[in-house]
């Protein structure tokens, strides 16, 4: 399936490569540049490349490209996903995922990468597994294993690996027993010049950290579970459970991990928190332009909204600004055109708001590129559907538990439309 | 490198030796080879690892050195640890150098039958390695493949479907028997192996069922009916009105059509129904697999599931995101009304990379249609302003699609793209002048005053490719604009030799064009732009224009043609249809990579169109049904009293231990898994184990352990009474312990996998071991085998072939092992078995001699029994039965027929046909029946032996049995596992047997030596080193057990 693996970074030096098969000239990699050169932007690099004896597929992730050379009829998503969790992997045990972290742990990333995939097959890719096979490096263990001598491999051999809880490491032990969920809702929305909503849609996540002795059994219920009609599930939980009752039961593997994610779609009314008022206008003809934007909140069930930026990609004809913001700071990058405005928290008394004039390029008729406004927020202890967890109950283990659970919701894509 | 003090220098050392950017540099660091070789037994791990990392990444270059490291790791496949088993064997397979090909084929067929499902499952890794190191390979590795597909632990699964599909994706015969089980153990396979094993039963699942949509499609293409129902056949069928209308279609088109109503294969909705959890998969190639096995193979009205699972992976990276887009716009085509609720996931985001968005507006406009077009084209107006100029110009040739698809808007689109034609970006002005020329050719009557408009768009536009448009269209209609027309001819013809060459031909043509309408005017100007084409620098234009002139201009030499100049070049034109890129691509599987390239890729499968009529459903039967009705009347047998025997049930233990470390602590998710597990497990487990120095392995110590825990929760659970008394009996006689099987097979029916108690599972446990382990040779029909082969064992006795040369061999021809053909259930009341009946076969000394014995247990009789339509391997031969004309109810009958095995033991495989049906079954010979015995003197044996050294000579310790230890149960043991005669010989502590294939007459020689206590050495010598090594494993067993 996979032959090898190829690590480029932003300036297309490969960096790092990997064979599970026999070696593959790392030349194979000069028809991925040709594609990269072709591509105006980044992220446009096509993620298939054929080439006359192999397919590259590759993704971008912390400007990393990572390339996957593909010999045979493999399913293009089965590469993908699984270029993703080898980078997920990565950020799990470094912190990040960058051309540095790499290079500092070349002796973890090829111990990890032997171990993940066997003859180009997926072999352990479950985080649990892998960190009983491979300790995560941390500052104490590297200074301790150059004094000692010891090393980063487990001597134990691994066997979650064996059992059909494969998710989850034998033998936990903590002496302080806790369980927090982290309700994430990222909201996207698209509203038109007039303030209508063109589309709004919720991306939520129930993001776990579990830290629990032994082999606990975990039921999670909610107060609404009708809101969950789009979800998909961390391998644990048991479907049938939740088919029949609607209730998540899992045996929850050691650590974080993402026990669900779901999507309330634009039918279900989705509230849209905060609105912005605008008023952008270029004359035909002047060099002036007029620029003046409000924010304000709007259904945000009492919590407040905090760490606002307003961005906004403004048309090539527009030199510079002048804006006077009534809270928070403003920038303009006058080569990107790239204005953005960092509010910091809405006073719902006293709305901010931008205003001021932009001066154009002279001679240069009106701007007809239509610039759109992205928004980001974040609302603690609220999540936005209205979802709410009701109990959770714990079986398999004697000891009590401490449980927490804590709501947000935050901008994801968020964008307002100007006129012009 | 042996010198380090610590093991962090020797790592690090080591990193530096397999860091790539050294290799890179030019930099050879397979000088070091036998430094680093040598650290392979090193104690810590890392230094093993990384060992591991260098040696196999350097061993193809250095291969002799690389034999050094294998005895470590043979030694490390007989390790009782699992994980190092496993681990030893994953290097061992990774080693690419072809002469130790042999010794990995043994060690993967020896892996393939541990008792770990996780040394199993690296057993299955290792196939595909090997079989790209030597595909010649393939017909053992396939016999593997078949054994590992009838494993039943979810650990397992995946791989060997995996192994499968690069080695002999085209057996599909080796899936019908596991269809069912792959099915339901499908939810708990890991993420990965899921995509795999989904993609497979999608291709199977066309082969052998019917086209769900069998009756829409009829409805289809019965062309009269279709004016009786409205002329759309799209399939909106999401909303409920629609789907009962459509139902209601349907039945009326069956009643036309007079056909038998569609009943759906239970198999074929078994798939379905447990595919269908995965789409609530995290993985995104589960769901994508999920996505396409819907598409390709449910019946219309439920493929609508899939679309918000789709939407929902849209949400995810952008590359996901691509690949999904890709597929759902080859959805969208066939199955718009699928997405249409969900339109908005597909609006464009400004920061969406280009790529995305171009998918996005093809999905877009393939969704359009008279309802939501004037929201999508609000929606493509928005687009058209965006800063990214290929999306722009995607997003005006998108319209120009609506406009072709839908007639009521076409006017509308015509107008907005007129309107951008006064654009200030040159790009978009091009593009649209692309897109209008093309519509413009559907009626171009209504709209002289837009050519008008595109006509005086020439003195500005600079787009070669929009001037050319506009050149044609102005060509193509000039009698609609006869005042400007040649007005355009002039302003062209001065600025001729500045222009592109694509606006050079159009030049040509226009000029031509007009000189055939209007030669009045233009005469001049043709022959002026005709002059200068002729001295142009490009032949093609040089070309034409000579063409041309003779065509149109009348000379006295001037052909024939010229008078057909005018219907040449005014003839009607078709107007360009307007298509998606996407469409017809579905011939590929959806998600596959030759989809998304819409090419075919190295080891793409085709993907198979539906059978016109389904083949046998029975062959996925199983036994598992049938044995049910036994057990009901079984358990209810009053003398099972749960009598004590817990010490005998201890003893046994002891001599016969359970060894499953893993399946102790399982989990509850695996049940009828941990039950065959060790049913296969501890059959070669206790082989080799006995075979070993018979200490007692920390593993059978644990397993002791997990039993005595079974005793202690035995006692609080009353509730399966049923099953605790089969279980509290000893002496298990054969019938109780096929009840005993069956009863499991009931109870994990019964329990759904998920949610099974691990109580649950601890009986399961300890009900095997009432089974006895017992060798099948193939385990397939597991129950069928466990009897007829214990059997056998039991009545090992006497052995013998009646072979007049060999008087020291003493089988009665009535004691050899049967096999079944064919069940009687499957059957329908015929039930078949064959043995080897060691008989020279007179037609063909080639070929071996199978006695074939019907039974016809049915109540009426059976007629015209034939061999036919025989699919053998290449080499294979068979020589049928004479046809048996009829076999009345309750007779049996025996015929002998011929196969030529070619010296492997691959199944033959045929059809067994009565007057009414077909049943297909398969042969497949043990190692020791494709050989046949020869006489031999003790010297010509020694002398034979001589030649046959090295790699052909295979040598074995063992431990004999106690019962087997003498000389004549030797010799009985080893003449009932093979066909050979014995050599004359004169000490007794020695037997030797001699024989040879039956196919090639290659020798085969084998020695048994005894020692004291039981010890003894088994010695093989054979040309043919597959042969050997399989008779080796084939005797061993006969002599251990």
């Amino acid at each position: 399936m996979i032959h090898s693996l190829f690590l480029v970074n932003s300036s297309g030096d490969i960096f790092l490569e990997k064979h599970w098969k026999s070696v593959v000239s790392r030349s194979v990699c000069d028809y991925f540049f040709e594609a990269q050169e072709r591509a105006s932007e980044p992220e446009n690099v096509p993620p298939v490349i054929p080439t006359p004896h192999h397919y590259l597929i590759s993704v971008l992730r912390h400007r990393i490209y990572f390339v996957a050379v593909i010999q045979s009829e493999v399913p293009p998503l089965f590469v993908i996903e699984f270029l993703h969790r080898v980078v997920d992997t990565f950020q799990d045990y470094f912190g990040v995922c960058t051309e540095a972290a790499i290079k500092d742990n070349v002796v973890v990333v090829y111990e990890l990468l032997e171990e993940m995939l066997d003859n180009g097959f997926p072999l352990a890719t479950e985080s649990n597994i892998l960190k009983e096979l491979i300790k995560p490096p941390t500052i104490l263990r590297t200074v301790v294993n150059t004094i000692t001598g010891s090393t980063n491999v487990g001597e134990q051999l691994p066997t979650g690996q064996l059992s059909v809880v494969p998710w989850r490491r034998t033998g936990v032990k903590y002496t302080n027993n806790e369980a927090y969920f982290d309700v994430v809702e990222e909201i996207d929305a698209i509203i038109d010049k007039s303030g209508s909503t063109i589309t709004a849609e919720i991306q939520g996540v129930i993001d776990a950290c579990v830290k629990l002795t032994g082999m606990p059994d975990l039921t999670l219920s909610f107060m609404n579970p009708r809101l969950l009609d789009d979800v998909s599930f961390h391998p644990c939980v048991r479907f049938k459970r939740w088919e029949a009752e609607r209730i998540l039961s899992f045996i929850p593997p050691d650590g974080n991990f993402r026990l669900l994610s779901y999507h309330v779609s634009s039918q279900n009314l989705v509230a849209i928190p905060v609105y912005v008022k605008h008023n952008i206008t270029f004359r035909e003809g002047s060099s002036q332009g007029r620029f003046e934007l409000t924010l304000g909140p709007k259904q945000t069930m009492g919590k407040g909204v905090e760490a606002v930026l307003v961005s906004s990609q403004l048309p090539r004809g527009v030199l510079n600004t002048n804006l006077n913001p009534t809270q928070g700071t403003y920038t303009f990058d006058p080569v990107t055109k790239l204005l953005s405005w960092d509010v910091g928290k809405i006073n719902p008394q006293k709305l901010p708001s931008l205003k001021g004039s932009m001066s154009l390029q002279a001679g240069a008729s009106k701007p007809d590129e239509n610039p759109t406004i992205n928004i980001q927020f974040k609302i603690q202890q609220s999540a936005l559907s209205g979802l709410k967890v009701n109990r959770l109950d714990m079986y398999g283990e004697k000891y009590k538990p401490f449980k927490g659970i804590k709501y947000m919701t935050k901008a994801g894509k968020f964008q307002a439309l100007l006129s012009n | 490198m042996d010198g380090f003090d610590s093991a962090v220098q020797c790592v690090t050392v080591l990193y530096w030796v397999c860091d790539p950017q050294m290799i890179a540099r030019g930099k050879n660091a397979s000088d070091l080879f036998p430094a680093v070789v040598k650290n392979v037994a090193c104690k810590n791990i890392e230094v093993k690892k990384l060992v591991y990392v260098y040696l196999v990444r350097y061993a193809e270059e250095q291969q002799d050195l690389a034999l050094l490291s294998i005895s470590t790791f043979q030694r490390g496949l007989k390790d009782p640890n699992q994980l190092i088993r496993a681990s030893a064997l994953r290097v061992l397979s990774s080693i690419r150098v072809t002469i130790i090909v042999p010794i990995m084929m043994l060690a993967i067929k020896e892996a393939a039958s541990d008792m770990s499902p996780y040394v199993r499952k690296t057993a299955a890794h290792a196939i595909p390695k090997l079989y790209s190191l030597d595909p010649e390979q393939k017909d053992c590795l396939i016999e593997v493949i078949e054994k590992l597909l009838a494993d039943k632990t979810t650990l397992v699964a995946g791989s060997v479907v995996m192994a499968f599909e690069e080695v002999c994706p085209e057996r599909i015969d080796l899936i019908h028997k596991n269809y069912r089980k792959l099915c339901n153990l499908l939810i708990d396979v890991e993420e990965w192996g899921q995509v795999v094993i989904i993609n497979m039963l999608t291709r199977y699942a066309r082969t052998q069922f019917l086209n769900p949509n069998m009756n829409e499609s009829l409805l289809e293409e019965g062309g009269g009916e279709k004016a009786f129902y409205g002329s759309d056949n799209d399939d909106d069928t999401d909303d409920e009105e629609d789907k009962e209308e459509k139902e209601k279609k349907k039945t009326e088109a069956t009643a036309i059509v007079k056909r038998k109503p569609y009943v759906m294969d239970p198999d074929h909705r078994l798939l379905l129904r447990n595919t269908k959890p995965l789409l609530q998969s995290r993985n995104a190639a589960v769901v994508m697999a999920v996505a396409q096995l819907y598409f390709h193979l449910a019946p219309k009205a439920e493929v609508g599931v899939i679309a918000k699972a789709l939407v929902r992976l849209m949400r995810s990276h952008s590359e996901v995101q691509y690949v999904v887009l890709q597929n759902v716009a080859t959805m969208s085509i066939k199955r718009r009304g699928m997405f249409e609720p969900y339109l908005k996931s597909f609006y464009i985001r400004s920061t969406d990379p280009t790529q995305i968005k171009v998918l996005k507006l093809e999905v877009l406009t393939n969704l359009a249609n008279e309802t939501n077009i004037s929201t999508i084209l609000r929606e493509f107006q928005t687009y058209i302003k965006s800063n990214d100029k290929d999306f722009v110009a995607a997003t005006i040739q998108a319209i120009g699609r609506c406009a072709t698809n839908i007639g009521e808007v076409r006017d509308t689109c015509l107008n907005g793209l007129v309107q951008l034609l006064s654009n200030r970006d040159e790009l978009v002005v091009a593009e649209s002048v692309v897109v209008i020329k093309k519509l413009l050719q559907m009626q171009p009557e209504q709209h002289s005053d837009i050519i008008k408009h595109m006509a005086k768009l020439t003195d500005n536009i600079q787009v070669p490719m929009a001037r050319a448009s506009i050149l044609w269209l102005i060509g193509e209609y000039c009698e609609h604009v006869p005042k400007i027309a040649p007005d355009v001819l002039r302003k062209m013809a001065k600025t001729f030799t500045n222009e592109e060459d694509i606006v050079k031909l159009q030049i040509i043509n226009l000029a031509a064009k007009l000189y055939l309408t209007n030669s009045k005017q233009t005469k001049l100007l043709t022959q002026y732009v005709l002059n200068l084409a002729k001295y142009d620098q490009n032949y093609d234009i040089r070309d034409r224009a000579r063409f041309i002139r003779q065509l149109i201009v009348p000379t006295d030499k001037s052909g024939a043609l010229s008078k057909y100049a005018k219907k040449l070049f005014l003839a009607l034109k078709p107007a360009p249809v307007l298509e998606s890129p996407f469409k017809d691509r579905d011939h590929f599987q959806l998600g596959s990579l030759s989809h998304l390239l819409n090419a075919k890729a190295g080891g793409y499968q085709v993907l198979p169109d539906w059978p016109e009529a389904a083949p046998d459903p029975s062959v996925r039967n199983v036994e598992v049904i049938t044995l049910l009705e036994r057990v009901t009347t079984l358990t209810s047998v009053p003398e099972w009293t749960k009598c004590s025997s817990r010490e005998k049930r201890k003893e046994k233990k002891a001599d016969k231990p359970f060894y499953s470390d893993s399946e102790g602590e399982s989990g509850p998710t695996e049940s009828a898994d941990s039950a065959s597990d060790t049913a296969s497990g501890s059959e070669s487990g206790s082989g080799s184990e006995e075979s070993g120095s018979g200490s007692e392995s920390e593993e059978s110590n644990e397993e002791s352990e997990s039993a005595s825990e079974e005793d202690e929760e035995e006692e609080g659970k009353k509730k399966k009474k049923n099953v605790e008394k089969i279980k509290a009996r000893k002496p298990v006689p054969e019938s109780e312990r096929i009840a005993a099987i069956a009863c499991l097979f009931t109870l994990a029916q019964h329990q759904t996998i998920h949610d099974c108690s691990p109580v649950f599972e601890k009986t399961l446990c300890s009900f095997l071991f009432l089974v006895d382990p017992a060798p099948s040779p193939s385990q397939v029909t597991p129950l069928n085998n466990f009897l007829s082969s214990s059997l056998v064992t039991d009545l090992e006795g006497l052995s013998l072939t009646d072979n007049v040369l060999s008087p020291t061999t003493i089988i009665p021809s009535g004691n050899l092992k049967t096999y079944e053909l064919l069940h009687r259930i499957t059957g329908e009341g015929l039930s078949v078995e064959y043995c080897f009946s060691r008989q020279p076969f007179s037609p063909d000394p080639h070929m071996v001699a199978v006695k074939i014995q019907f039974t016809n247990s049915a109540t009426s009789e059976a007629k015209s029994l034939h061999v036919e339509d025989a699919k053998l391997q290449s080499g294979m031969r068979i020589k049928e039965f004479p046809e048996i004309e009829v076999l009345p109810a309750g007779e049996t009958v025996s015929v002998v027929m011929g196969i030529d095995f070619c010296d492997s033991t691959q199944a033959a495989n045929f059809q067994l046909c009565t007057h009414t049906r077909k049943f297909f079954v398969s042969i497949q010979p043990p190692v020791g029946e494709l050989m046949m015995p020869i006489f031999m003197t003790e010297n010509e044996f020694k002398k034979e032996q001589g030649q046959l050294m090295g790699m052909n000579e295979i040598t074995e310790k063992l431990t004999l049995e106690e019962k087997c230890q003498g000389e004549h149960a030797v010799v009985q043991r080893v003449t009932t596992a093979a066909n050979l005669s014995r050599v004359p010989c004169g000490s007794d502590k020695e037997c030797r047997f001699a024989g040879k294939t039956v196919t090639s007459g290659s020798l085969v020689l084998v020695s048994v030596v005894t020692k004291e206590d039981g010890a003894a050495q088994l010695t093989v010598n054979c040309e043919k080193m597959v042969i050997g090594t399989m008779l080796v494993k084939d005797i061993l067993q006969a002599l251990t057990q």
